[in-house]
């Protein structure tokens, strides 16, 4: 789950990190109140967006007056910001964030995440702050520097001691302890608020030698949402594709893409497999859709109010394998949900699993389109010339 | 022979009382597993299918001596489940649960790294060794005994491929689902190397998806310390970036973790990887009959 910059940086605050002070604001006048209650000029006027590389989108403005803090707003809000992380179509701002305008001397990069390898959290920093993380660590890898934390000691003084004192030119004694009690906060604050990622960027050290969260980021461990119930209420359904919303409401894991065959399989490695198939067989999958083990006719109906709802969507394929789950009672789900639904495009079934004989009949002995492919080779043939008809 | 489980096997289910605990402890018996006991708290005394139900995992290893524990154990209370099995002396857990705090699998991997357990998952089908034992919830008839050992980190799309497997006639000696999430109990090659020393297993499939290194990790492996053939098939081509697919653990983050890298990084150490998912059978009957 993610969150905006403004509650990461109120999620901040609760941790003791410093952050700048700031504001929401939904409106120009909003962002004018907002700039005559906190110190400045100047003041920023930050998109509140769940996507990157909103300055080069134009949705980070410096403004000098209150009046100018109001005509940013007004710019930025209700419409969408297009950066190189949305994609053309942008993403729809519906709040901005004023802050004070802050003096920075420095900027770095600090940022936690969870190593899959050795199954530790593990620190990211470099002086390098203010820039792409990414191109930093594939141009210079030498200028990120990593500590893995033991999880039998937490965060230790010395490893804030392994990472800060390596930058060059050190910073002033005050700023080098505040930059290493961030580092540990932040520690404390992502394993506190179950991150998949907290960063930081940049880590600002001011003019006057403070240290300042200018940025903020924060992923909440999806599996973890129900021991965070108040964050997970914090959820932006707006920053959600609607149908992946309603998806969700219904306990169904489905990931809209842009292409024309639509897919229902039991199973994510199934379901991911399937839409490759789709690519392959010379079309393009309109969704990742896994109905998991429940593939009830319930369910299926639903996943099919789901994917028709995508207008590109010109035929449907069902990929199941059917362990436990029985191929003929599936098979009669799935005629059900398709009257309920009254599908009109053609719907291309694969079975497999106990009882299959019984449920390649029922769906071959129906009045509806059924294509039965007996296999994935077939499945694919079966797309393959669905799309050239 | 088969790696890390055979009929001597004794396992015990965690959560044997509850729905999916009970359900599959049945079909585990009836694919001949010895399901030894079982374990839900405050239900101790109590009888599923025939197997005493005890309150701790514990006592289940004094009274019944399983060495092999099966875990349904709902998310909060899973990464409790899998250390008490570890404390308990429990050799090889399988724990099935999907949607476990990562940062629970943190804790769980520094408790379980001294105590030399074995934790298959979690978010996985388990492991089977078709004809002797099954400890998870995979179908147990489209697996035939046989000499092809399969690593996978999905559910469904292993038994797509061993239903290929044992339709070209290529039975297999173990199959092992490692699981889904971003931190899992064992790795590609772990397995590997166990497969390397069983005489029963000529070839291996590794079925991969998108999210972490672990296929590149196993193909360098392979290429330095693996004599037997490989095949392997890689899910999510078309999966776009930054999206979580399903599997906690499938997502490409940061320009990492996406299948074209793994398959390049497999076939880079002659590793022959199935592209059209419909001729992976076919391709290790090739890849066998080779040899």
């Amino acid at each position: 789950m993610k969150v905006h910059e403004y509650q990461a940086k109120e999620l901040f605050r609760s941790f003791g990190i410093p952050v700048p002070e700031g504001r929401v604001a939904q409106s120009g006048e909003e962002a004018l109140q907002a700039a005559a209650a906190l110190p400045g000029p100047p003041w920023v006027v930050k998109a509140q967006v769940h996507a990157g590389g909103r300055g080069k989108g134009g949705g980070v403005r410096l403004v000098q007056s209150g009046e100018e803090a109001e005509k940013a707003a007004r710019d930025i809000l209700n419409r969408p910001l297009v950066t190189p992380q949305t994609g053309p179509e942008g993403k729809h701002v519906h709040r901005v964030l004023v802050e004070q305008g802050v003096r920075i001397e420095r900027e770095l990069y600090l940022a936690m995440v969870v190593d899959r390898e050795t199954a530790r959290p593990v620190v990211i920093f470099s002086q390098d702050g203010g820039m792409d993380i990414e191109e930093v660590a594939s141009k210079t890898p030498e200028r990120v520097l990593k500590q893995t934390v033991d999880p039998s000691t937490g965060w230790m003084p010395f490893l804030g001691r392994n990472l800060a004192y390596r930058l060059t030119p050190l910073p002033s004694p005050e700023a080098l302890k505040s930059l290493m009690d961030v580092m540990g906060r932040l520690y404390r604050a992502f394993v506190t608020l179950d991150c998949s990622l907290a960063e930081i960027n940049p880590l600002v050290i001011t003019r006057t030698g403070e240290v300042l969260a200018v940025d903020a980021k924060m992923n909440i461990d999806d599996n973890a949402l129900f021991r965070h119930k108040d964050l997970a209420a914090s959820d932006d359904p707006k920053e959600k594709d609607p149908l992946e919303r309603k998806a969700g409401e219904y306990n169904l894991n489905y990931i809209r893409l842009d292409g024309n065959i639509g897919a229902m399989v039991n199973g994510a490695g199934l379901a991911m497999a399937t839409m490759d198939l789709i690519k392959m067989a010379g079309a393009e999958p309109a969704n990742f859709l896994d109905v998991g083990g429940g593939a009830s006719e319930e369910m299926i109906t639903r996943g099919f109010e789901i994917i028709l709802e995508d207008p590109k969507v010109s035929a449907i394929l069902i990929n199941i394998f059917g362990g436990i789950l029985r191929c003929d009672v599936l098979a009669r789900g799935v005629l059900a949900a398709a009257e309920k639904t009254a599908i009109q495009v053609p719907l291309i079934v694969r079975l497999e699993g106990t009882n299959v004989e019984e449920g390649r009949r029922i769906l071959e002995a129906s009045d509806l389109e059924f294509l039965v492919a007996k296999d994935m080779m077939e499945a694919a043939e079966l797309v393959t010339s669905r799309v050239s008809n | 022979m088969s790696i890390l489980v055979d009929e001597t096997t004794r396992v015990v289910v965690q959560g044997i009382t509850g729905k999916e605990g009970a359900f599959h402890a049945r079909q585990m018996l009836g694919y001949g597993t010895v399901v030894a006991a079982g374990v839900t708290p405050g239900k101790g005394g109590k009888e599923v299918e025939g197997v005493p139900v005890f309150n701790s995992v514990q006592e289940a290893v004094e009274r019944e001596g399983v060495n092999t524990s099966c875990i349904f154990v709902p998310p909060p209370f899973a990464a409790d489940a899998v250390m008490e099995a570890a404390y308990a002396g429990i050799k090889v857990a399988v724990c099935i649960t999907e949607g476990i705090p990562v940062l629970d699998m943190v804790r769980v991997m520094a408790m379980i790294r001294d105590r030399g357990t074995v934790l298959i998952g979690p978010n996985c089908p388990g492991i089977i060794s078709p004809g002797k034992t099954k400890i998870g919830i995979m179908p147990g008839p489209i697996h035939r005994p046989g000499g092809i050992g399969v690593i996978s980190r999905s559910g469904t799309l292993t038994y797509e491929v061993v239903d290929q497997l044992t339709r070209v006639g290529l039975g297999q000696s173990t199959c092992i689902g490692i699981g889904g999430d971003p931190i899992i109990g064992t790795s590609f090659i772990d397995h590997l190397s166990r497969f390397r020393e069983d005489p029963d297993t000529e070839a291996v499939v590794l079925i991969g998806e998108i999210g972490g290194s672990a296929e590149e990790e196993a193909a360098q492996y392979i290429q330095e310390a693996f004599p037997k053939p490989v095949v392997a098939f890689i899910a999510g081509r078309t999966a776009p970036p930054g999206k979580r697919m399903g599997h906690a653990g499938a997502i490409i983050s940061g320009g990492k973790g996406r299948a074209e890298d793994k398959i390049a990084a497999l076939e880079s150490s002659g590793i022959t990887v199935v592209h059209n998912l419909g001729t992976l059978g076919e391709t290790v009957r090739k890849v066998v009959d080779r040899r």
